[in-house]
């Protein structure tokens, strides 16, 4: 099991550094960048060449991987210079990941509350209208882009109606106190409850929006896993031996379902960052996936470098969580 | 034993719990909250991106702009409302003869945020401090390069040659020769003052390259100025920027206790939060808003045009657009007054010259080019370009104050164009994404582009386009008449006296219309500005230079 | 070993749809009785019936239009502040976009640049992975491996996020850069499908039979294994390519969309009404209608054939 991880970590390794390598020759091909968002209009031929040589940017490709490599080494990865300017890329990521793990934290949460249960009374009464309305609505959760289910609530909820905050994290009249960076958990913690409420009700908008995209999936998975396990020979099994339908229910039906399910959420948290992009986006919600799109219009390439990296990076991890946790939740699989 | 094992889980979450909320303090202060009538009141402004950081001098961008401006003051300050010159932190200045020494009397009333006096010593730190920049600070210092022209390693550029404190209240400034710019340009918000201590405590001047940006000293994200509100923090998780009264400020004190920008890059929501009532305003709302935002009880703020936007021609790359028929046709072709009333939000103007009228130079005699496209179509004949190819670019993802969506912009002239018969090659790359290197690179025979003056000098305007022969967008270098129109541009800008200066730049604005078109004035558009219905006290700054110290909200 | 988990996710469900080539209860009747199931199955007639529809206006649209939706025929009406769209019209059912361009025609013609950036995204798609996976599939060994190696590190990134970066290192957005960025994200999937045919149908008897009569290599994949495959692949097809109408409405509403508004994209159109989108919202809603429309109806199609197909539902 070690060695497993081990291994997977070198190929982790090995996996970054070429992407960060490819990355860097190619953000360098673009055109544009650093120097013209700084001059603007007032950029003359001259003014350009003075920042460039400054900026380093006319030293050749191999001396600026060099320079970039080492002090990345030394944790320092450029200076941000569109979505939080001067502040080192590394630290733009550090400073916006806990609002995107606290959405897909909370996204997740609701696309298991709803996807579990309603997955299991379709698969129950396979074919019933029930059935097939709950497959439509899952379909439609897929073909609806993310983005305009975002923009539908907070158009009617919180613009027209005014029932929760448009955008942002946090009021920042509240003058929360920060401990982990995790609005509602540092909230919780200082017994500030209004500063987690608040950040509660920025959180709703946003965690519908995403959460549509592992409840379609959580949905399709958790109705196909119950269907297989209904039919399953230890289930007529027990049928025939005459137990009640509830102890059937919870011995076998659901605990043998629940295996694929558990690795689908899991797997799904990764797939979260795609559609944190958009809801993020949308609700003007700081996290990774708003600086990702901020940082490409921008031309923020040291902060679009990072995160592209940083995002392959928690792939790979959580990635490897599930497959250890996978391990241990299925003895079967310890064995290979 | 699966119970036992979900007890022990449990107890071990409880204590861990226990063991983090025992560190955790909540830091407010105490019974600041729920507060009944000694209510603070606050003033929110919805920022579209985030500052670079807080000191004047490094700072390049309006949103930096818009929070540093209410925390400094220049020597020289602008009349809210106007873009005329006022006495700020100066009460009076003089200039010898040849206008190359310049004697400011200062205020004897006035403190930094650190308790630090203001003085004639304070000022000659200051500018000393902005003179002498290490290499990285010589090209962060853009507004100081830009107006200055050099630096403490390189004094013979530089137009600032030295400072002395003549009096405890009376600064000399030294300057290489006489400019229409100075002193006018003390009023630039990056040639503000400040602490000298703080600075010097702060390493103010250690800014350093990280790759391909700037990371800024400690200074920086704590400056200490002389205005009406004092730093207190910024939230980077946020977004949001706190400022407080300062209450030893020498002038009227500001109307609201603190002032909160808040970051929200996209537009759409920055409304939304206005019409939630969660911001009191925002910079620049799309024109097709306004009315939407007015019936929401919303205040628009129009403000005077103070730009222009233009269609740049470089005859370097299309050597055809050396023909001044040429030039004149498309000219001719372009159907102006429609581009500014279906395109331009009310109040835009059709431009005659390179300058709005507000400016001292302009000049009214001239008429605009009118819409004639059979013209445009002959003189395309007597110049034998008729079906002439033209390379059109125009830049996307951006809007600046003169052209509010350039796509939108770009179509309407590119149909003018096509209707006289040109053959239009379409280019596009985004504003910093290509675009403006393609444009100073001279890659466009047309182009759109434009500007926001920084101060009121006619120099600012033409100057900045065809003062400097060798680098500018236009080509003049190629044109036989580049260099003598360089050569009166600066020898007018040189001028003392101020009516002759205005009489001079008047005589080269109608010769650059009639005689060299170097490239095609459309419009000078009004930049908005929009705030909640109970916000009083908003003046709007032709300069996009707006202070807030008036304002309040809701009349409290 | 290696593979990651959220890559066997997505790779379960290609290889359950691979295997279905191998049905040894010869062709012919598969695809009747298929055809006999889906003929009464509600769900697949809606998704036809939409997709057809689709299809049928994208090829008429230019004739069905009543204006040429690149002119600004109501420009004149357009004012910034106080008309920035203008509404309906007689000849104007719908109203003009800020450029005074006739919305209904942009609509209807907006479906074949749609159809174009799904269709050209989706067969590129299938010719990248058809040649990475016919080639690992017949050949095995170390191109395979490498092949494989490289489609599971691609299926384990979520989709859009690798089409957002692809389409991010590109100089300028454009329609080519659009299409590319989500061919290359379908080319992993179709890449594992097609392998996954080519060894299912290795030991099956028809391979098995012209093997033992001496037919080349090269012409059984050809002529006996690919052929077999066809059923797998366009079911695929049919629902990559509702998400390539997707991915392409979401890159644009990014901004990494074609900004050529000479030829009108629904996504192109939802991405430049965001500009306008409080006070004429219309301007988003028809074009995310016609995309979630005809994204539902891919979907509903694609997912009644992969039923259908599928041995296991067919008890």
């Amino acid at each position: 099991m070690v060695r497993f991880i081990v291994r997977r970590l070198m190929q982790m390794a090995v996996v970054l550094a070429v992407l960060s390598i490819l990355l860097f020759l190619w953000l360098k091909a673009l055109p544009g960048g650093p120097v013209s968002a700084i001059l603007g209009e007032r950029a003359t031929p001259a003014r350009r060449a003075a920042l460039e040589t400054a900026l380093g940017l006319d030293q050749p490709v191999y001396v600026q991987y060099s320079r970039f490599i080492t002090r990345a080494l030394q944790g320092d990865f450029g200076a941000s210079t569109g979505v939080l300017p001067g502040e080192d890329a590394f630290q733009v990521f550090l400073i916006r990941l806990p609002a995107t793990v606290e959405l897909s934290f909370f996204a997740i949460l609701v696309a298991i509350a709803l996807g579990i249960p309603l997955g299991y009374f379709a698969a129950k009464r396979h074919g019933s209208p029930l059935d097939s309305g709950a497959v439509v609505l899952s379909l439609i959760g897929v073909a609806v882009p993310v983005f305009f289910t975002a923009f539908l609530l907070k158009y009617f909820v919180a613009v027209e109606w005014n029932l929760l905050p448009v955008s942002g994290r946090q009021d920042p009249g509240l003058e929360a106190t920060r401990v982990t960076g995790f609005f509602v958990l540092d909230g919780l913690l200082t017994r500030e409850w209004d500063a987690a409420w608040d950040a509660i009700k920025h959180l709703i908008l946003p965690t519908l929006a995403l959460a549509t995209i592992p409840f379609a999936v959580i949905f399709r998975i958790t109705r196909a896993a119950v269907l297989d396990t209904l039919d399953a020979d230890y289930v007529r099994t027990a049928e025939a031996k005459g137990l009640t339908a509830s102890v059937i229910r919870r011995r076998h039906v659901l605990r043998n379902a629940m295996l694929p399910v558990v690795t689908t959420i899991g797997l799904q948290v990764g797939g979260l960052l795609a559609g944190a992009i958009l809801t993020e986006t949308v609700f003007s919600f700081p996290g990774i996936g708003d600086a990702l799109a901020q940082s490409y219009r921008e031309k923020d390439y040291a902060v679009l470098q990072v995160l592209v990296l940083a995002a392959a990076a928690i792939f790979v991890i959580v990635n490897l969580l599930v497959d250890i946790a996978y391990a241990v939740i299925d003895p079967r699989i310890r064995t290979r | 034993m699966r119970a036992i094992r979900k007890l022990a889980s449990v107890a071990v979450a409880g204590v861990l719990a226990m063991t983090v909320a025992s560190c955790a303090e909540s830091d407010r202060g105490e019974g600041g909250e729920g507060g009944g009538e000694g209510e603070e009141t606050t003033f929110t402004f919805g920022a579209a991106g985030a500052p670079e950081m807080f000191d004047p001098l490094y700072a390049t961008d309006g949103e930096t702009f818009r929070v540093t401006r209410q925390m400094f003051e220049g020597l020289l300050g602008i009349k809210p409302g106007s873009a005329e010159v006022v006495p700020e932190l100066a009460t009076e200045w003089t200039s010898n003869e040849e206008g190359t020494e310049w004697t400011f009397t200062l205020r004897d009333d006035v403190t930094f945020h650190d308790g630090e006096p203001f003085n004639a010593e304070a000022v000659c730190a200051n500018f000393e401090r902005m003179f002498d920049q290490n290499e990285a600070g010589q090209v962060a210092a853009e507004y100081w390069g830009y107006v200055m022209g050099g630096f403490a390693n390189a004094p013979e550029d530089s137009l600032y040659q030295g400072c002395e404190a003549s009096d405890e209240y009376e600064a000399m400034v030294t300057i290489s020769r006489a400019t229409s710019g100075f002193p006018t340009m003390l009023t630039l918000e990056s040639l503000s003052m400040q602490s000298p201590k703080a600075m010097e405590e702060g390493d103010a001047n250690g800014i350093a390259t990280e790759g391909e940006g700037f990371s800024f000293p400690d200074y920086a994200q704590n400056p200490q100025g002389t205005g009406p509100f004092k730093f207190v923090e910024y939230d980077q998780a946020t977004g949001a920027i706190e400022l407080e009264t300062n209450d030893d400020y020498w002038g009227e004190a500001p109307a609201s206790d603190k002032l909160v920008f808040r970051v929200i890059p996209d537009e759409s929501t920055r409304r939304q939060e206005l019409e939630a009532g969660s911001i009191d305003g925002y910079d620049l709302p799309n024109p097709a808003d306004w009315p939407g935002l007015e019936e929401g009880g919303n205040q628009v703020e129009v403000r005077d045009p103070f730009n222009i936007f233009y269609l740049g021609l470089n005859p370097e790359a299309n050597p055809q657009l050396k023909d001044l028929k040429v030039r004149q046709a498309l000219y001719y072709a372009l159907d102006r007054d429609q581009l500014v009333s279906t395109q331009l939000p009310e109040g835009a103007q059709v431009a005659t010259q390179f300058m709005p009228s507000t400016v001292s130079g302009y000049n009214s005699e001239l008429q605009p080019y009118a819409y004639d496209p059979d013209k445009a179509k002959q003189l395309l004949k007597e110049a034998g370009a008729e079906g002439m190819t033209l390379t059109f670019a125009y830049p996307t993802e951006v809007s600046r104050p003169y052209m509010p969506d350039p796509q939108q912009l770009y179509e309407a002239l590119r149909t003018n164009l096509e209707a006289v018969g040109i053959r239009v090659d379409v280019k596009t790359a985004s504003w910093n994404g290509g675009y403006l290197d393609n444009v100073t690179a001279g890659k466009y025979d047309a182009y759109l582009l434009g500007w926001t003056g920084d101060y009121d000098a006619a120099f600012n305007f033409v100057g900045t386009f065809f003062g400097n022969l060798k680098e500018n967008d236009f080509g003049t270098e190629v044109m036989p008449w580049g260099k003598q129109l360089a050569d009166d541009l600066q020898a007018a800008d040189a001028i003392v006296d101020e009516d002759e200066r205005a009489a001079e730049f008047e005589r080269i604005n109608q010769q650059i219309m009639e005689e060299y078109l170097p490239g095609l004035p459309i419009s000078h558009s009004p930049p908005a500005l929009v705030v909640g219905g109970d916000v009083e006290g908003v003046i709007p700054s032709p300069l996009t230079a707006e202070e807030f110290d008036t304002v309040s909200v809701g009349g409290r | 070993m290696g593979a990651s988990s959220y890559a066997d996710q997505r790779k379960n469900r290609i290889d359950d749809l691979a295997a279905t080539s191998v049905d040894d209860s010869a062709g012919v009747s598969l695809i009747v009785s298929a055809w006999r199931r889906l003929r009464r199955n509600p769900v697949f007639l809606l998704g036809l019936t939409i997709t057809v529809l689709f299809v049928l206006l994208a090829v008429v649209s230019p004739w069905l239009a009543p204006h040429d939706p690149t002119s600004p025929l109501l420009l004149d009406k357009v004012r910034p502040q106080s008309n920035p769209v203008p509404g309906p019209e007689p000849g104007f059912p719908l109203g003009a976009d800020a450029r005074g361009r006739d919305l209904l025609s942009r609509l209807l013609v907006g479906s074949r640049q749609t159809l174009i950036v799904g269709v050209l995204a989706t067969v590129f798609g299938l010719i990248g992975g058809l040649v990475l996976g016919t080639l690992s599939g017949a050949l095995g060994g170390w191109i395979d491996s490498v092949v494989m190696r490289i489609v599971d590190v691609m299926l384990s990134i979520p989709s859009l996020l690798l089409a957002f970066t692809i389409a991010a290192m590109a100089p300028r957005p454009s329609q080519t850069t659009l299409i590319i960025a989500i061919a290359i994200i379908q080319v992993p999937i179709f890449a594992r499908l097609l392998r996954g045919t080519m060894l299912a149908q290795r030991n099956s008897d028809h391979v098995l039979a012209a093997r033992a009569l001496g037919v080349k290599p090269a012409a059984i994949v050809f002529r006996h294994m690919l052929p077999n495959a066809m059923g797998p692949v366009i079911v695929q097809a049919t629902l990559v390519l509702a998400v390539a109408i997707i991915d392409a409405a979401s890159l644009s509403f990014l901004g990494l969309g074609n900004p050529d508004e000479r030829q009108p994209e629904w996504g192109q159109m939802l991405g430049a009404s965001q500009r306008f989108i409080y006070d004429h919202p219309h301007l988003a809603f028809y074009p995310a209608i016609c995309i979630i429309v005809v994204a539902l109806g891919f979907t509903l199609m694609g997912e009644a054939l992969r039923e259908a197909l599928d041995p296991k539902s067919r008890r």
